[in-house]
């Protein structure tokens, strides 16, 4: 009862929050990047290939998506090195781990994406000459890239708001400074009001930024 | 014209023989027989269902013909062994499909490319030409439909009557043997008819062999050189549209056809 609030010791240490918020947004955008090679190849792959490259993609997709990020981010972080002999910081680990979380689930967006080219934009590629490549370079993908363009900016957004998993293994992003500042200063109100505030504006800012994006090259139908 | 008067007949340039087709165990070709020679316009007229717009786009491929066979330049068009049913390769069928060309009743304009860059994919990519000698043959063609000035213009940004008159400039910019008309007018606003319908006489005049399928009745017997009514998967009355017409002949089917159309004109 009476909690006084104070912000000055927040302050002090914005530093870590600001620092903390560029790097939050630094792994969403490698992730997104990633992810989208990722989830390309393997719809190209799956709408192409047979049915064994289907099911191969199949379990990556549902394995992924079945478990949780939090255990995918110590599986790789913890887990991996241990079984086979390789090394690397907390920070790559995290990004290995959110692209391909992120790859799964873009997988799924650019196949219902491909699938719901128009029948009739294929035809007029057939018509016209085109080779089943070329009707896929030219045709289809940037048609199911404009179609899915609302799903990626909600990826995006989704993406930004994980990056706070990799608190957990001391990635200095955004969440992992607020609990610094936490344990050094004990004004937890006041560093998750602040924190949350900083996730709400951005992700807010970013949706708006994206929706423009989509107006730029909705295809109008 | 390139035939040579030394031979009295040339072969047709599309030539269908005994095309059928199935959907399950639905039949919507049942053995059509129909030649179109080179410069000729012929138009298939028939109610909904009868099979005419699969009959069209069983000559450049969309549709699989499961019997007989369609001939371009004596040229099987899907098989390359129709008695074995053995499919073409993609490539050798795109290549095939390269030598007609397609108007749709939905336009199917790509919507991430301008006018002239719907023109121009299939001139760079299947024609192999340079973007400047593509963007030139574009600007030309679309001129020529009266969209000169509408080149850089996304497809949502055009009427119903621009896209389709860019449909029909990017079928023709590739030089087809053959143009394939699908019902082009049926999506249109009726004051948009015209502009489209135009162009096509204009091609017709020019001597561009064509396969139109149309309910735009008066415009099937302006522009067409023969009359192809078809019903229930099989051609039912076929002539010359002054025998037809004027003429008055056909089968009672096809006259009954005719005076819905006439009745209904009336009307309005």
């Amino acid at each position: 009862m009476g909690y006084a609030l104070n912000f000055n010791l927040i302050w002090r240490h914005f530093d870590r929050l600001w620092g903390g918020l560029i790097l939050s947004l630094e792994l969403a955008v490698l992730a997104i990047g990633i992810g989208v090679v990722i989830g390309l190849v393997l719809a190209i792959a799956h709408v192409s290939g047979g049915r064994l490259t289907r099911a191969a993609i199949g379990a990556y997709v549902e394995v992924i998506r079945n478990v949780p990020l939090i255990l995918l981010v110590y599986l790789v972080f913890y887990g991996l090195p241990q079984a086979v002999d390789i090394a690397y910081d907390a920070t790559t680990s995290f990004v290995a781990t959110l692209s391909l979380y992120a790859g799964a689930y873009l997988v799924e967006v650019f196949r219902s994406g491909l699938a719901a080219v128009p029948a009739g934009l294929i035809d007029a590629g057939k018509a016209i000459g085109l080779t089943p490549w070329q009707r896929l370079i030219h045709v289809r993908l940037p048609t199911m890239l404009r179609i899915t363009l609302p799903a990626l900016s909600n990826t995006f957004v989704s993406l930004f708001k994980d990056t706070s998993i990799a608190s957990v293994i001391a990635v200095p992003e955004l969440t992992y400074g607020a609990q610094w500042i936490n344990t050094n200063t004990f004004r937890i109100v006041e560093v998750y009001l602040i924190v949350t505030g900083m996730y709400l504006v951005t992700g807010y800012a970013i949706l708006l930024g994206l929706r423009a994006i989509e107006r730029r090259f909705s295809i109008g139908r | 014209m390139e035939t040579s008067s030394s031979i009295p007949k040339p072969a047709p340039l599309l030539q269908i023989a005994g095309v059928k087709k199935q959907y399950g165990s639905v039949p919507v070709l049942r053995g059509v027989d129909l030649n179109v020679r080179r410069g000729q316009v012929v138009t298939i007229l028939g109610p909904s269902g009868s099979g005419k717009t699969t009959l069209l786009r069983c000559v450049n491929f969309l549709e699989v013909y499961d019997g007989g066979s369609v001939q371009i330049d004596g040229q099987e068009v899907g098989y390359r062994d129709v008695v074995q049913k053995k499919f073409r390769s993609e490539r050798d069928l795109a290549r095939i499909r390269a030598e007609t060309g397609m108007v749709f009743q939905m336009f199917n304009l790509f919507p991430h490319l301008t006018a002239a860059e719907n023109v121009m994919l299939g001139l760079t990519k299947v024609r192999g030409k340079s973007k400047g000698e593509a963007r030139d043959l574009a600007s030309h063609w679309l001129g020529r439909v009266g969209l000169g000035d509408k080149l850089d213009r996304l497809p949502s940004q055009l009427s119903g009557g621009q896209q389709q008159r860019v449909g029909i400039a990017r079928a023709v910019a590739m030089g087809p043997k053959i143009l394939l008309l699908d019902e082009i007018t049926s999506a249109l606003d009726p004051e948009l008819v015209g502009e489209v319908l135009d162009v096509v006489l204009d091609l017709a005049d020019e001597g561009m062999t064509m396969l139109v399928v149309t309910h735009e009745i008066a415009f099937a017997r302006e522009v067409s050189s023969e009359i192809v009514f078809m019903a229930d998967g099989v051609i039912d009355t076929q002539g010359p549209p002054e025998d037809l017409f004027e003429g008055a002949r056909g089968s009672e089917r096809f006259r009954a056809f005719l005076s819905r159309f006439e009745t209904h004109h009336r009307r309005r």
